[in-house]
Parts: structure tokens; C-alpha cells; sequence
């Protein structure tokens, strides 16, 4: 592996159903679909290949059903890709890390990522307070000792500009904008290498949408960290991305620079979503 | 003897409309001309000829159809930069080469001061060093001081493109790339941006600038590029 790459995705694939030899020859953005018309099957994603190099924010662009979501919840084991390698520098001897057992890979997620879902239900348990929603992830990476567990959620939180009060509260309680701070307070917690955020602020109004986005900007050029942004919204691809992969039907159809893919688009796909933005 | 920065060879744009029945426009062909240090390329010729788009295509904000940019870049390293990895041109972008688009894309929200500072710490400057240059260049260009604190979205447009200007000189570039920089100042800033060109280009920066103003464009070229419709 190149010594600047962190993540290194190739030929990802994502299916539903039993599948068929035709699964891939019949589905993908030429055919306009990701059902399989002979089997039935969904191909929620295929040839996914990429890397992500240290530091960079790898914009993911796409209509919903075009399989973005799918590629970074197998990217974080939330599902278990049908095919493809993933390979993290550094970590199995650089060699594929889907084949390892599940209680590796768990232990590798703990460690090397966090996540942001576009649904705070998803990333956070709402029965539990902001504090130990952080300290879970912590747990996962091992961390023990109660004292230091509390710092250094209350330290997370603080970064994330949330009040101190705020550590001992469900997040049921709190405002959506919030809560997605709360889940980036725990997606950053052992300090991983890569953060992936899922459609992070789909579901704020405009003004919160700005300052999580401000929050998002200001932690990576301070952090460093590399990170995956999913979105529909070329707005936030533009604001945050340096690279910029465009997704449809399962398959990656174009990707290049972010300023390239939005101002001289190659794909008839991103050529109508360019258009088609506000 | 200076040595060629950068060669431009037979470098053609079109633009095919995939959601205009494959419409193929032609923005500019077969364009090819050569740069070297501290030495100045004016484009001219008529609205529609693709001066911008050439601009453009040696950003790599437009992928070029045909040709080759060779560049040599600070380390000595030479690449066409039609053709490099995304990478290249991102680190080619922070660190050596500048663009004074027609209209600045401002992040909303972040300072002036910030804006303009950030892209010299980027390229590697203290933070101290980098905020007192971008006073320096804000007081030259007589920005008034409430605005620095201010998000350049609120500005009027020949303040943003000030900054514009700033933000793209402030880290002193090998390579300026300028879209019509004076376009929309006064005719006070306007000179006062040109002579900000002048000295830079003095400091071995070389440049490829479009300006509407024809003796303007003369003064500053040491060569001129004609374009015409294509």
C-alpha cells in the first residue's frame, strides 16, 4: 500500500437475495436498476474501489437507494459485505480485514473508526445518558478505569461544544442537533484514523445544519483524521470534500475532484444531479 | 537562463451535454504555449473565445479533452497536469499554485482573516506569520478593519474579490492563475492589486492572466496568447 493511503476498498459488493449468474451483468446504472430481473436479488452496491488517504475528507454522492449508505455500514461491519477486500494500513499486515472473525473486526472498528448516522437512534441509545453513550465506545477500545472514562467524555463533549450539564442527560431529551453532536463526540472517542458520517445533517433544520457542519470542518483540520462524507446534498460535498465519488444503481460512475465533478461533470448521472441542485 | 515552468501542448476542451442529446460544445482547441519563471502570459480575445476554460482546464476544475500541461513543480518534479492523480493537483493547489477565480467561493461563516491566513498556514507558515501578512494585505487593500472579523459572504463585490486576490498572492505562489482579478474594484484598488501582481511576479511567480482592461494586459504580459470563438 502507498504510504499516505489509510483505506484502500476494492471491487465492494453488497447483495440481497440468493443471486444469480446475472446479477451484475443485468443491474448497475446502464440497466437503471439494482434488481436483478432474473433472481430477484438486490444489488445494493458492486465494484466499489477506492482509497482514502491520511487526512482527506472522500466526498459520496448519490440519490437514495444508490447503494452510498450500503458502502459505509459494510465499511463499518453494521452489514457484512457479500464480496470485496478492505485494507487498512497498518493493521493485518495490510492485508484484508472483512475475512477476519467478528470479534476482530469489532475490536478493529473500536480502535480505527467512528461513526455518525443520518438517525441519532441509530448511533446512540437513548435510554442511556450522553456520558455513557460516549463511554461505550470507549469500553470498546478498551478503556476501563470509571474516573478517566468520565474526563475524557466530558472532555469529548466539551469539543463538541456540548454543555458540561449535559453529560448526565438522555439524549431523548435533548435537540436533534445535539444529538448529532453527541454522536460525534462518540465517533471521535479513541481518536480513530477514520470517521464515516451517513447523511449527518439530513435531518437538522438549516441554521443547525451549519454550525454541526462548521463543528465537522473545524475537527478535521484539527484532528487530521480521514473521513467518508455521505450525502445528497452537493452543498455539504462542496463545503467539506477534496475528492468526490458519485454513486447510482450500486456502482461508482464517476469520481475526481470535487470542484471537477460539480463544475465539469462526466457522467449523464452527475451532469442531471448537478443540474437538478438548488 | 530560466527554465520552462510550464509547457502547454495542443490542450483542447469540449463539453459534452449528456442531458442535451450528447450536444458537444467546443470551449477552445489545440492551444499550446510555454511559461517560465517570473514571466507573465496574457490571454486575450473575444467573450466565448474559452478564456476562462483554459484557466480552468490548467486548474483541473475542468478535465481537458485533449493535450498535456507539463509543470514542474518546487521540487523539480515534472507531470502533466491533465492527467495527475487527484492528489498531486490538491498538494499542487495548497502548495504552489493560485487561482483568482471570477467568483470566490467563500466558505460561509469563517472570517475574512481566517480565510485569507488559513491558506498560508496550509502551505505550511506559523499561524502568527501568516495572520499579520494577511493584516498587512487587508490594511494594503483597504478593507475596512470591521469587516476582518466578518464572513467574506457579506461583503460587497469588489470586497470579495479583494480577498479573493489576497487569499490567492498571500503565500506568495510559483504559479498565479488570474480570471478578470480587477474586474469589479475601483479604480484605486484596482491599482493597488496590480501592483500587488507586479511584485509578485518581480519575486519569480509566474502567472497566466485574463484582464478585459487591453493595455492593462499588455503592460503586465511578456507574451500574449490570442484566442478566438472557437
Amino acid at each position: 500500500m502507498d504510504d499516505r493511503v489509510l483505506v484502500s476498498v476494492r471491487g465492494l459488493e453488497k447483495r440481497y437475495g440468493p443471486g444469480c449468474g446475472s446479477c451484475r451483468e443485468l443491474t448497475g446504472p446502464d440497466r437503471g436498476t439494482n434488481v436483478c430481473p432474473q433472481c430477484g436479488t438486490v444489488v445494493a452496491m458492486a465494484g466499489v474501489s477506492f482509497d482514502v488517504r491520511e487526512g482527506e475528507i472522500l466526498g459520496v454522492v448519490g440519490e437514495s437507494g444508490s447503494g452510498k449508505s450500503t458502502l459505509v455500514q459494510c465499511i463499518y461491519f453494521d452489514q457484512e459485505a457479500t464480496r470485496g477486500e478492505i485494507r487498512f494500513r497498518g493493521q493485518n499486515n495490510d492485508d484484508d480485514i472483512l475475512g477476519l472473525p467478528r470479534s476482530e473486526k469489532r475490536k478493529l472498528r473500536g480502535r480505527l473508526m467512528g461513526m455518525v448516522y443520518q438517525n441519532p437512534l441509530r448511533g446512540l441509545r437513548m435510554d442511556i445518558t450522553s456520558g455513557a453513550n460516549v463511554a461505550e465506545k470507549l469500553l470498546e477500545a478498551d478503556l476501563f478505569h470509571y474516573g478517566r472514562i468520565r474526563a475524557r467524555a466530558a472532555e469529548l463533549l466539551a469539543r463538541t461544544e456540548i454543555p458540561p450539564a449535559y453529560i448526565d442527560r438522555l439524549p431523548r431529551s435533548l435537540s436533534g442537533g445535539m444529538q448529532q453532536r453527541i454522536q460525534i463526540a462518540k465517533a471521535l472517542a479513541n481518536n480513530p484514523p477514520l470517521i464515516l458520517l451517513d447523511e449527518v445533517t439530513s435531518g437538522l433544520d438549516v441554521s443547525v445544519q451549519a454550525r454541526v457542519l462548521d463543528l465537522i470542518r473545524e475537527l478535521q483540520r484539527e484532528l487530521a483524521v480521514s473521513m467518508i462524507v455521505v450525502s445528497h446534498d452537493m452543498g455539504v460535498i462542496r463545503l467539506l470534500a477534496d475528492r468526490t465519488l458519485v454513486m447510482k444503481d450500486g456502482c461508482v460512475v464517476e469520481q475526481g475532484l470535487t470542484d471537477q465533478v460539480l463544475e465539469d461533470p462526466q457522467h449523464s448521472y452527475t451532469q442531471l444531479l448537478v443540474q437538478s441542485a438548488l | 537562463m530560466t527554465t520552462t515552468m510550464m509547457s502547454c501542448q495542443g490542450l483542447s476542451k469540449a463539453f459534452v451535454m449528456h442531458t442535451r442529446g450528447g450536444t458537444r460544445i467546443q470551449a477552445f482547441h489545440d492551444v499550446s504555449f510555454g511559461l517560465s519563471e517570473g514571466e507573465f502570459v496574457g490571454v486575450s480575445g473575444p467573450s466565448g473565445a474559452g478564456k476562462s476554460s483554459l484557466l480552468k482546464c490548467l486548474y483541473r476544475t475542468y478535465l481537458p479533452t485533449a493535450g498535456s500541461v507539463w509543470y514542474t513543480d518546487g521540487a523539480a518534479e515534472t507531470r502533466d497536469l491533465a492527467s495527475a492523480p487527484e492528489q498531486a493537483i490538491l498538494r499542487l493547489r495548497r502548495q504552489e499554485i493560485g487561482y483568482i477565480s471570477q467568483f470566490f467561493p467563500v466558505i460561509p461563516r469563517v472570517s475574512a482573516l481566517d480565510t485569507i491566513s488559513n491558506s498560508m498556514v496550509l502551505r505550511g507558515f506559523p499561524r502568527e506569520v501568516s495572520i499579520q501578512r494577511a493584516r498587512d494585505l487587508l490594511e494594503r487593500l483597504a478593507i475596512p478593519r470591521p469587516l476582518w472579523d466578518l464572513s467574506p459572504s457579506t461583503f460587497s463585490g469588489g470586497e470579495k474579490q479583494r480577498i479573493n486576490i489576497i487569499h490567492a498572492v498571500i503565500a506568495r505562489p510559483r504559479l498565479l492563475l488570474l480570471d478578470e482579478p480587477t474586474a469589479s474594484l475601483d479604480a484605486a484598488s484596482a491599482q493597488e492589486a496590480v501592483s500587488l501582481i507586479r511584485e509578485l511576479k518581480k519575486q519569480g511567480t509566474a502567472m497566466i492572466g485574463i484582464f478585459h482592461d487591453r493595455s492593462l494586459l499588455m503592460s503586465l504580459s511578456d507574451q500574449v496568447l490570442a484566442m478566438e470563438a472557437a
